[in-house]
């Protein structure tokens, strides 16, 4: 023993102990979010059962199981609950009981002292609302127009109950239409007139064509009014039809409620489904996540104006940093002097990306959007201020400070395509009487082609990933709308967007609710991982190829 | 080139000509020049814009160093009634196009600042047969006046600008209001003439002081109700008698503060005194301090009236705070001294809305002075008489100064940051209404009159705080897991444990903050036992498990040849991780009567959810794949036949890495364990959602912290644009830059020598 421990050996068994630790913290944290977030759309079972209060009342509670802990009993009896003195440790349960609009509380934790064994009542439903979060219960009748056209003992209620709720979604999505894209372009087009009269204006032009300008503009507005009552007539004809339906239902304290299809967005029985309709129901509400938009402060629905805005967000990142990467890289590399100064050029580029990005982030905002952005709102905007157009923070200003924060990515990982080229490829290139720039834009460039893009693939994960400076340069909780639409001029660099990251920070951190918008982040936080583990994996496979493909080209 | 030559028909060549060549050949030659440019140009586009973040960085900081700029524009003689007619007080509204004095003979005169052209007067009340004997006002925002008169009387005026816009054009109207009524006010009884007076407006009404000819201080408490249906103010009020100052001194300045519980008093034995007033029973005279400076010629509280700025005739300018003792009493006390004026003092002018003040003197000079940040903004000649009123807008962009010629000047100022100054940004500093000076980040507040406190140090030792536990999780964990990845392992294993640590570093800090933050921080609570028993039992296990595995029978042992050890510690891992959770509620229950936050609470050490351990947890996990990736390529790229000779000659496989290795690669070791650092002091969103972000001064494990990037991240978008808060935090933001680019550069040469010691062996 003494000779083992003399060997070393010990310590080599503490450094493997280490990797395996990172190893197995590695792979736990992935799982815990692969399991959590994945398991956000499962459509648990519902459970009822009897609970006992802290003031030794008994409960009857309806909800699904969140999860359960195992505590000291003296922190339970701090908090007020009686426990035999002989019991140490106390298991209880966070319980969804949703319905928030009938009681305060929508998670509630449970002793499993004096708990009653639980059941799965088959006619137990979840309701996922427009408002108020979930509703639990069980259904008692369905009325049209307060008349009841069906209870829950008729055989076609159930049928009845979906096809209304088909009805009143199909409803709600033409009324979206409505507001979102008809009335949305009639708004552009009405504040377009504004701003076009307010730009005559500042133009100094004289009082004869401004009165006929404003003649112009008061035949369009007046047809664009037209416009407006006909589909706002349209809207609140649909949103008369909407409100036919409801859906009496019982809580389980025994009181009864109605709810309104035309709140209602899915109406569940998860104990009476089999795993393959809970399969199916899991993709639906997949589906719903990636493609549709946020509700109830972001803490239910979809997550679609999110992915939409970092995408855009990182394309036209993408588009400002790949040129600019890649010219300063070939500069550094091919045409800049070798030397003293270079070296510390190329030291200093390097670093800047370890520079923390919340200071580029200060620089975004106080450099672009108030600097840059002021300026272009007192030369190209006067006719909106003091309502600023790019004098404020936006998705141009967004990406053009993520491009900064990249920028060394691409040069780093171009600079090192490059210098992995033979030279014996560039000076047979130059041996056939090619010019300089012959050779580095048909031979070298070309062949250092997969370098640039495992650098551009990086910056994209790393800009996507990025939440700090965003936060400072045109990042927000709540977009009103896209940044791409069918409104000229169609890309809206100027707008404030929704992103991934900071919908994580914002929902896990800034909501009212926060037990109720945890699986909606670890969700979110699933999609943000798996887009960047894919990115870097993909940047990994591209530059391994490469690798390879210089190692035989130079043996 | 790609241009193919044309097939020509008939016998001239396929090639081209000599004059195609030619051309040809410009057209190539311009092709190389466009693109040597066109580069060039890009790539230091590129490199200047890089460079341009310092810069601009730099140049939004550097006003916060600058002084104050004062330029006399104009001088005009101040006369509207009679040249002997004297102004006793001199105010500027916040537009600077108005300016106003107050006579000695009972009128306030409005008139035009830029010129001196009169706009109206007014007549201050009187009772018949009395004149008016001394004049006082409050701090500067209420615009409250007070004029004692030589029958006892007081009358109390208040200024008000009337804002109307007819054509669109902004126009004020000034106008003289009377809160108190439009008759005065008894002060003393006695009918003695008043030689002081002081108001002040309080929460509940008005606090007026007033000193007579013989010496005797009389106390008086206003309040003014208005009746709902008739709109008729009736006033009510009384008035006491205060002990007189001791030893026969007489009282040269009187002032009171805001909350009418202290009055303050400088006499003519250059003393200070402080007398109780909160008790309209008993007031009395707590503390008579000597001014040390000689006797006071000017004192003026400062906005929020927390603290006084007091003059003397030996020109000094100093600051002195009330402030709580022990037992609950409120005592003068010295805090700073700014730069003294050549003459002795004659007035002080505060600033309106922040602790700054103007003080003129005998000889014509000016002195501009911040009190929390104790700067001395500018001491300046601006005029040739002794100066004796001083009037700076509450935009703090002009300044009115009157002296004894009766000329009134009008000067532009420029005084954008005078908040912080070195001392104030890393030191120490006594702030109003604390009993002692302190490190203090309170940028802003809802109150008007709030004293911004904006030292750095609470920060910055929050960002090492954050750093350091980071580090402490880290560095153990990323080198020996490089050590052994780079060195033991084996190279099937390594390829794929390389790989998925590194892609760790991509892995968004937001995600880590958020798990840290909503998963570990409540985990970590409940489970406080499950910390202290992995970090015991865990490297124990490690060695235990070594130590069994070696008494194995070798046909076991051979199975999993040498570079395993990493593999099969797995499952032993998780094992002790598993039972260390596990048990954690029962040790909870066995060692720490239940909870052992409570424990750690009753022991006086206290505990926040989001913690330091937290955050050192999710930022170390961050840092390590750097540590890892950096100091494995050093471990990795030692040269083979060091190792294999140190093996051949007999040592063993762990004193070969001690021995030859380490030493070898400890330059790239240290300059990974500093590019981690460089990483954990910068990183933002963990801090920002695994901490309180309170900012703190101490190292306490179980406390949070604010550092320098989550205040940033906090408070930049809430900012006003060029404020000071605003470049302050731009400061942060340098600092950070500097700090990190230092700490990268560093870790990078550091890094390059060693590539190159490595190929000269």
């Amino acid at each position: 023993m003494k000779n083992w421990f003399k060997s070393g050996a010990p310590w080599v068994w503490l450094n493997g102990g280490a990797v395996a630790l990172c190893m197995v913290m590695v792979v736990g944290l992935i799982g815990l979010i692969a399991i959590r977030g994945f398991g956000h759309f499962w459509p648990a079972d519902v459970v009822q059962l009897t609970a006992v209060e802290r003031d030794g009342t008994e409960q009857q509670v309806l909800g699904e199981i969140v999860r359960s802990e195992v505590v000291p009993a003296a922190v339970v009896r701090d908090s007020g609950y009686e426990i035999a003195p002989e019991q140490e440790l106390v298991t209880r349960y966070l319980i969804k009981r949703g319905n928030r609009d009938i009681s305060a509380r929508d998670f509630n934790w449970y002793l499993e002292v004096g708990m009653s064994e639980w059941q799965n009542p088959i006619d137990a439903m979840v309701i996922e609302r427009r408002e108020w979060g979930n509703f639990y219960g069980y259904p008692v009748s369905l009325k049209e127009n307060g008349d009841v056209i069906a209870r829950v003992q008729d055989a076609d209620f159930w049928p009845q109950v979906q096809e209304r709720i088909e009805r009143s979604l199909d409803l709600h999505d033409e009324i979206n239409h409505l507001e979102k894209v008809e009335i949305g372009r009639i708004n552009h087009k009405l504040e377009r007139l504004r701003l076009e009269r307010r730009g005559l204006e500042l133009d100094g032009v004289d009082a004869a064509t401004l009165a006929a300008a404003d003649a112009e503009f008061a035949a369009e507005r007046a047809e664009l009014d037209e416009q407006y009552r006909v589909v706002k007539a349209e809207r609140d004809e649909l949103y008369r039809q909407l409100k036919r339906d409801t859906l009496t239902a019982e809580v389980i304290d025994g009181s009864e409620v109605t709810i309104t299809l035309q709140n209602i967005v899915r109406l569940t029985r998860p104990n009476a489904m089999g795993v393959f309709a809970k399969m199916g129901q899991y993709l639906e509400r997949f589906w719903e996540f990636l493609s549709d938009e946020p509700r109830e402060a972001n803490t239910e629905g979809g997550i679609f104006p999110a992915i939409f805005g970092t995408v855009t967000m990182v394309i036209v990142m993408s588009i400002i940093v790949t040129p600019f990467g890649v010219l300063a890289a070939i500069y550094l590399r091919e045409y800049a002097k070798q030397g003293p100064v270079l070296r510390i050029i190329r030291i200093s580029v390097y670093n800047l990306a370890g520079v923390p990005s919340i200071v580029y982030g200060v620089f975004g905002l106080g450099f672009f959007v108030y600097f840059l952005g002021g300026s272009l709102d007192e030369l190209f905007y006067r006719e909106s201020l003091p309502a600023p157009t790019f004098g404020t923070p936006g998705l141009f200003w967004a990406s053009l400070t993520l491009a900064l924060l990249t920028l060394p990515v691409v040069i780093v990982s171009t600079e090192e395509g490059l210098s992995r080229i033979p030279s014996t490829i560039r000076q047979g290139s130059l041996a056939l009487g090619a010019t300089k720039a012959e050779t580095l834009w048909k031979v070298v460039v070309p062949l250092a082609t997969p370098a640039m893009m495992t650098g551009l693939i990086l910056a994209i994960a790393r800009a996507a990933g990025e939440v700090a400076p965003l936060m400072l340069v045109g990042v927000v909780k709540l977009a009103p709308s896209l940044p791409i639409d069918g409104n000229y001029p169609y890309v809206h660099l100027d707008q404030k967007i929704m992103h991934l990251g900071f919908h994580i920070y914002d929902v896990g951190f800034q909501s009212p609710n926060v037990e109720a918008a945890r699986p909606l982040v670890y969700a979110t936080a699933l999609t943000l991982v798996l887009l960047i583990i894919v990115l870097n994996l993909a940047a990994i496979r591209i530059r391994n190829s490469l690798r390879e493909k210089y190692r035989s080209a130079s043996d | 080139m790609s241009e193919t030559t044309p097939a020509v028909a008939g016998g001239e060549s396929l090639m081209p000509n000599a004059q195609q060549r030619a051309k040809l050949r410009n057209t190539r030659r311009l092709k190389d020049k466009f693109s040597r440019w066109g580069v060039a140009s890009a790539g230091l586009a590129v490199v200047g814009a890089l460079g341009l973040i310092f810069f601009y960085l730099f140049s939004e900081v550097a006003p916060l160093l600058k002084g104050a700029d004062v330029e006399v524009l104009e001088t005009y003689p101040h006369t509207q009634t009679s040249q002997s007619e004297r102004s006793e007080h001199l105010v500027l509204e916040r537009y600077e196009q108005i300016g106003a004095t107050y006579t000695a003979s009972g009128q306030v005169q409005f008139f035009v600042a830029d010129n001196g052209k009169p706009i109206s007067v007014f007549d201050v009340p009187k009772s018949d047969g009395a004149s008016f004997s001394s004049i006082g006002y409050g701090t500067p925002v209420d615009g409250l006046v007070a004029y004692g008169y030589s029958n006892g009387e007081l009358m109390l005026t208040q200024l008000n600008y009337r804002l109307s816009y007819p054509n669109d054009t902004r126009k004020i109207t000034p106008e003289i209001l009377y809160p108190l009524g439009d008759e005065p006010v008894v002060l003393d009884d006695q009918g003695h003439s008043l030689a002081h007076v002081a108001v002040q407006k309080t929460a509940r009404g008005y606090a007026v002081v007033g000193v007579t000819d013989d010496g005797r201080l009389r106390f008086g408490r206003y309040s003014t109700r208005e009746n709902m249906m008739t709109g008729k103010v009736t006033t009510s009020g009384r008035v006491d008698a205060l002990p007189a100052l001791p030893n026969g001194a007489k009282v040269r300045f009187v002032q009171v503060d805001k909350t009418a519980r202290h009055l303050v008093v400088a006499d003519d034995q250059a003393r200070l005194h402080i007398y109780d007033v909160s008790d309209a029973a008993n007031l009395t005279l707590t503390e008579s301090v000597p001014t040390g400076r000689g006797q006071v010629t000017a004192m003026q509280y400062l906005v929020g009236t927390g603290s006084l700025a007091v003059g003397t005739d030996t020109g000094a300018v100093s600051q002195w705070l009330l402030v709580r003792d022990p037992d609950n009493v409120f005592r003068l006390q010295l805090v700073r001294d700014f730069e003294s004026l050549p003459g002795a003092i004659t007035t002080i002018s505060p600033e309106y809305a922040r602790r700054g003040f103007l003080v003129g003197d005998e000889q014509g000079s000016l002195g501009i002075y911040y009190g929390t940040s104790s700067r001395t903004l500018l001491v300046a000649k601006v005029a040739d008489n002794p100066i004796e009123n001083l009037a700076i807008s509450p935009i703090n962009g002009k300044l009115l100064i009157y002296d004894t010629s009766g000329q009134i000047g009008v000067a532009s100022v420029w005084n954008e940051h005078p908040e912080v100054s070195f001392s104030s940004l890393w030191q120490k500093v006594w702030y109003e209404g604390r009993s002692e000076p302190e490190y203090v980040w309170q940028a802003s507040s809802g109150g008007d009159g709030f004293e911004s406190k904006m030292s750095l140090v609470p920060l910055s030792l929050g960002t090492l705080k954050a750093a350091f536990f980071a580090m402490l999780f880290a560095i153990p964990l990323g080198i020996a897991g490089a050590l052994y990845t780079a060195y033991f392992m084996t190279p099937k294993m390594r390829g794929l444990v390389k790989p998925s640590i590194e892609i760790m570093e991509a892995l968004p800090t937001v995600i880590l903050g958020f798990l840290a933050g909503l998963w570990l921080a409540p985990f970590l609570e409940n489970h406080l036992p499950a910390v202290f028993s992995i970090l015991i039992f865990m490297p124990l296990m490690m060695v235990m498990v070594g130590f069994g595995w070696s008494r194995l029978p070798q046909a076991i042992r051979t199975r999993a040849p040498e570079g395993w050890e990493a593999a099969i510690l797995i499952v032993p891992i998780l094992l002790t991780g598993w039972l260390c959770i596990e048990l954690s509620p029962h040790m909870e229950v066995w060692f720490f009567g239940g909870s052992m936050r409570q424990w750690f609470t009753d022991y006086g050490i206290s505990y926040d959810q989001r913690n330091a351990l937290v955050v050192g947890i999710a930022m170390g996990f961050a840092v390590i794949p750097t540590i890892f990736s950096i100091a494995e390529d050093a471990v990795f790229n030692v040269p083979r036949h060091l190792t294999q000779g140190s093996l051949a000659l007999g040592a063993t496989r762990w004193q070969t890495v001690v021995g030859v290795v380490l030493p070898t690669a400890s330059p790239g070791i240290f300059s990974a364990v500093m590019m981690g650092f460089g990483r954990a002091v910068g990183e933002t969103m963990i801090v920002l959602m695994a901490t309180g972000n309170s900012p703190v001064v101490n190292f306490n494990i179980f406390e949070g912290m604010r550092t320098l990037s989550a205040n940033i991240a906090v408070e930049l978008p809430e900012t006003a644009v060029a404020s000071t808060h605003f470049r302050v935090l731009f400061l942060a933001a340098l600092v950070l830059l500097a700090l990190t680019f230092i700490v990268n550069t560093c870790a990078e040469i550091i890094r390059q020598r060693l590539r190159k010691r490595y190929s000269n062996l």
